[in-house]
């Protein structure tokens, strides 16, 4: 048992599509349609052009770890019970970085370069977190 | 359009002791500081018009007002967020002194950051998954320390900077607090082989790599270039000043690579019309050892990449080439938020540092990851 959860997801209007597909298991982007280019977090505009016409784009779940820490000490409640605890960054493949967890996989054989894939896990009926597992 | 190039300057600083557990309120060890400020100046506290604070300060410019016996300020402001605010205050202060809306403004910041909320374990800096949080916290990214570990990491990957590297910095600071009795740390030397086998918090972070919570208060006095001429102490001015906000990164991407330092560098040294060859001495804000690496890249003291092999060999403690956080900085003298680190290097171009570098006439203070940073002459 955890005696403290992780804070979780407080959906808002820009990012409520995002957390409604991972519900799906679908991982969503940003894409803006003038300029072509991803962006996550997911924002009304574009990081590039500032422009509003943007679309949602599935993503193909793929990607690199791009950095990584292993939190060793209960710096705060939240850790108790769960270290060490992994963070990574994942770089997917249409350049965006998403922050999050590797399942089935021990912290200490995290290495930057590895490549991963989405995978979903349901916290609750509202919240199905996108994570990523090594790919042989 | 004219400069704020040595319109304005330090003329007072003042500091409580640092303990962690100062059994006071914020609000009385910010009116200790002030006072002490204004009496180094010179200055009664009726002298002082102005007033600007750390948003994330708990203590009021108009309390601080009062405790002080002045009865309304002519100027006030503040800037946040968190802990990168006091260069963008002194810049605040010198454009308000500069241009006549006040004639002699108090920066402050207290805090009880031992005793009280600790910076270290999240609680000040939490966003409860709401904003972009919601795309980090879910994950277990909660504290700063966590933040500072993925740049450290990433850049051991990409240009093979070391533990020992790290180690290098939390020793030269350690060695530097060792010099300085305020310090919390003072009297408390270590080794390589005891950072080497400290405790990992984030690894690739140890204890040692970060800031020491602390509760105390410091503040300063700026008042304009005229006027400092008449205070009794060999005024500091500020010759160069920039502030830089990078776009949010929503916690992901490019925050790993870059800071504010790399975007305010040009601006800040054209300004001085200075090089970084010029810098006698750095106050830089350690929130992490980590830092200390990229900022020097950042600022162009070396090459990016290089600033791990550029803190070996003792180049960035006392009798180096470039000497760092001579009290002691964040790691080892106490966490203030950049402001112990500015008043550490006015020290030093008054002459008056327990580990004074000889001949002093420039230096460089920044604050959080560059959000401000000010070059400084005696
Ligand atoms: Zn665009």
């Amino acid at each position: 048992m955890t005696s403290a959860q992780f804070p979780l997801p407080v959906p808002n209007l820009d990012n409520q599509e995002f957390f409604d597909k991972c519900r799906e298991h679908r991982l969503v982007l940003r894409r803006c349609r003038d300029c072509a280019l991803f962006s996550h977090p997911p924002r009304p505009n574009c990081l590039n052009c500032a422009s509003d016409n943007l679309e949602w784009v599935e993503s193909k779940g793929r990607g690199v770890v791009y950095t990584f820490t292993i939190t060793r000490q209960p710096v705060s409640r939240a850790f108790e019970g769960r270290l060490p605890w992994a963070v990574v960054d994942v770089k997917l493949e249409e350049g965006v970085h998403l922050i999050s967890n590797l399942v089935d996989c021990d912290p200490e054989e995290i290495e930057i370069g590895m490549a991963v894939e989405v995978v979903f896990e349901e916290v609750n009926a509202e919240i199905t977190l996108p994570k990523f597992k090594r790919v042989s | 359009m004219e400069s704020l190039k040595d319109q304005a300057a330090i003329v007072g600083i003042g500091e409580t002791v640092y303990t962690r557990d100062s059994g006071r309120s914020e609000l009385s060890m910010a009116v200790e500081a002030a006072k002490t400020a204004i009496a180094d100046a010179g200055l009664e506290p009726k002298d002082i018009d102005g007033i600007v604070k750390f948003t994330a300060d708990s203590t009021p410019q108009g309390e601080l007002a009062a405790c002080l016996g002045i009865p309304y300020l002519r100027y006030y402001g503040e800037l946040g967020p968190l802990g990168g605010a006091a260069c963008g205050l002194v810049i605040q202060a010198a454009m308000a002194v500069s241009r006549g809306l006040a004639n002699n403004v108090v920066i402050y910041r207290s805090v009880n950051g031992r005793s009280g909320a600790r910076y270290g374990s999240g609680v000040v800096t939490t966003r409860r998954g709401e904003g972009n949080a919601a795309f980090t916290e879910p994950y277990g990214l909660l504290v700063p320390g966590q933040s500072s570990a993925l740049r450290a990491r990433r850049h051991m990957h990409e240009f093979g900077t070391t533990e020992r590297h790290y180690g290098a910095v939390a020793l030269a600071f350690r060695k530097h607090a060792c010099l300085n009795p305020r310090a919390i740390m003072y009297g408390r030397p270590i080794t390589m082989e005891d950072y080497l086998n400290a405790k990992m918090f984030f690894d690739p972070l140890r204890i040692f790599d970060c800031a020491l919570e602390a509760d105390g208060a410091n503040a300063f006095v700026v008042t304009s270039a005229e006027r400092a001429s008449d205070i009794k102490h060999r005024p500091v001015y500020i010759m160069g000043s920039a502030q830089a906000l990078p776009a949010a990164s929503g916690g992901s991407g490019r925050s790993w690579d870059d800071s504010g330092a790399s975007w305010l560098a040009p601006e800040l040294f054209g300004g001085a019309g200075v090089t970084p060859k010029d810098i006698d001495v750095i106050g830089f804000y350690d929130h992490f050892s980590t830092v200390i690496i990229t900022k020097l890249e950042d600022y162009g003291f070396c090459q990016r990449g290089e600033g791990g092999p550029f803190v070996e060999e003792g180049r960035i403690e006392l009798g180096g080439e470039i000497p760092v956080n001579t009290s002691g900085g964040h790691l080892s003298e106490a966490y203030l938020q950049g402001m112990n680190q500015i008043i550490e290097v006015v020290r030093q171009l008054r002459g008056d540092s327990h580990a004074q570098v000889e001949n002093a006439e420039l230096g460089l203070v920044d604050s959080g990851d560059g959000a401000g940073a000010l070059i400084l002459r005696r």
